[in-house]
């Protein structure tokens, strides 16, 4: 049940990517500057930095692991994106038992990649 | 629903483990056990001593083809050979151990009273070098792997029955292992428990996570990722490298206890090392 309802949103979610991709292409941005976005996604996908894919699937990444919840319509689920940013920097305050390493309290990540990883999590 | 009462028996192990400060070895055991059976209801309680395989079909039916003719079976020979052959002063290893050294490592570790330690296979097998005069060799890998896969090897079949007797000292060290084994680490901040108890069974990454119970049945391993047969310290020194926790010495107390820890929750499967693994 809970599997059709994510896998709904994760279509969704796939036609909000393309129409960003739509509005962005036109207005001239260069190949080689990337966009927030863009450098957050590849934080998030890089096995020796945020590697978020070890744990949670992620609309385009491939073999995600399943020990966290998918990351899907991450607006609804945080509707404040300061909460959003304490789950990354720090997991262990929701749930101190959680295995979510604490990217930011550990140094793991940079708060600047912090910022750019929530940019890219609250597009998904 | 599924994931729901998963979630409860999670809960229902921490709070058992944590709560009961006084909880003993055998209270631990039962927990431990109770809790593998109900989370993999499709595996038989001896399968547990096949690791990831007993939980995955998918990946075992390819396991079992290559069990068939064992990447690990050039140092099996090896290491009977080394095992027979005599050192400088003419005894063998078979002097050093209750029946010839055959058929025993189900046994290990175990607590010595005299010492006051726990001694695991591979440190009594080095204790035996010295006591006639040899040099200890090297923990983990090499000869002292192929030694430990050929003793395992004369056990398979035997009940792991490791002992944590009513003494202070022997407690002591249980407790350590226990706490090495619940105790987050590293950079990444993770259990062993993390892993292989609360999240045995899914997925990290491409990976499933193997059940703790059995962990240490089939060692040494030869792994593909190795190319060679390695010891349970070795593969310890790999999954804390994994969440960048400085891995503790091969044979040093820390491992020692946990390996106690392990084999102690591992009680009542059979030994059936040397074993392949990925
Ligand atoms: C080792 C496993 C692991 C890794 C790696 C990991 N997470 Fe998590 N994550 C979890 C778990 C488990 C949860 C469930 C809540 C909890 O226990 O903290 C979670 C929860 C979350 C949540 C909250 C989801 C919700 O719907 O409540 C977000 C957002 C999140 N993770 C983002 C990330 C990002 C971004 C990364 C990478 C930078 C990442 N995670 C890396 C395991 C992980
Ligand atoms: C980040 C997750 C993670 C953590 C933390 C972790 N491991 Fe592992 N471990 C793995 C993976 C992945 C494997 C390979 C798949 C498997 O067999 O579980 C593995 C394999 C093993 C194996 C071999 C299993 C077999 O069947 O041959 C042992 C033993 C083991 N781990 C013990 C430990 C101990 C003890 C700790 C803590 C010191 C620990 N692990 C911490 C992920 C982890």
């Amino acid at each position: 049940m809970r599997h059709t309802a994510s896998k709904i949103l994760l279509s969704a979610c796939s036609v909000a990517v393309i129409t960003g991709t739509l509005l962005i292409a036109p207005s001239g941005a260069s190949a080689a500057e990337e966009t927030t976005v863009e450098k957050g996604k590849a934080l998030a996908f890089d096995r020796k930095l945020g590697n978020c894919l070890a744990c949670h699937a992620i609309e385009g990444g491939e073999l995600p692991g399943n020990i966290g919840p998918p990351l899907v319509s991450m607006k609804l689920r945080f509707p404040d994106k300061e909460a959003l940013r304490a789950q990354i920097y720090d997991s262990n305050v929701r749930n101190p038992n959680s295995i979510m390493p604490p990217f930011g309290r550990f140094n793991i990540l940079s708060g600047e990649q912090i910022d750019q990883i929530v940019e890219y999590v609250y597009s998904l | 629903m599924k994931k729901l009462l998963t979630a409860t028996l999670v809960i229902g192990l921490c709070s058992a483990f944590t709560a009961q400060v006084q909880a003993t070895p055998e209270d631990d055991l039962k927990t431990f056990r109770t809790y593998y059976e109900k989370r993999f209801p499709n595996t038989p309680f001896n399968d547990f001593i096949n690791g990831v395989y007993s939980i995955d079909p998918a990946s075992r039916e390819q396991w079992e083809e290559i069990e068939e003719f064992p990447p690990y079976e050039l140092s099996l020979d090896n290491g009977k050979k080394l095992f027979n052959a005599p050192f400088a002063n003419g005894k063998t290893y078979a002097s050093c151990f209750e029946n010839g050294g055959e058929g025993i490592a189900n046994r290990y570790p175990f607590f010595d009273k005299a010492s006051g330690k726990v001694i695991t296979l591979e440190a009594a097998i080095n204790a035996c070098r010295e006591s006639n005069g040899e040099k200890p060799l090297s923990y983990k890998k090499g000869a002292i792997a192929d030694i430990s896969a050929y003793m395992h090897y004369t056990s398979r079949g035997n009940i792991i029955n490791v002992i944590v007797p009513d003494d202070p000292r022997a407690q002591a060290i249980y407790e350590e292992g226990k706490k090495i084994f619940f105790a987050k680490r590293g950079q990444l901040n993770m259990s062993c428990a993390d892993c292989h108890v609360h999240n045995s069974g899914n997925k990290i990454r491409a990976d499933l996570l193997s059940p703790a119970i059995g962990h240490t049945s089939h060692f040494p391993v030869y792994r593909s990722a190795w190319g060679e047969l390695g010891t349970l310290h070795r593969r310890y020194d790999g999954c804390n490298k994994q969440v960048r926790a400085k891995p503790y010495k091969a044979q040093g107390p820390e491992y020692t206890a946990l390996e106690y820890f392990e084999a102690h929750m591992s009680n009542g499967l059979e030994i059936n090392g040397p074993g392949s693994r990925k």
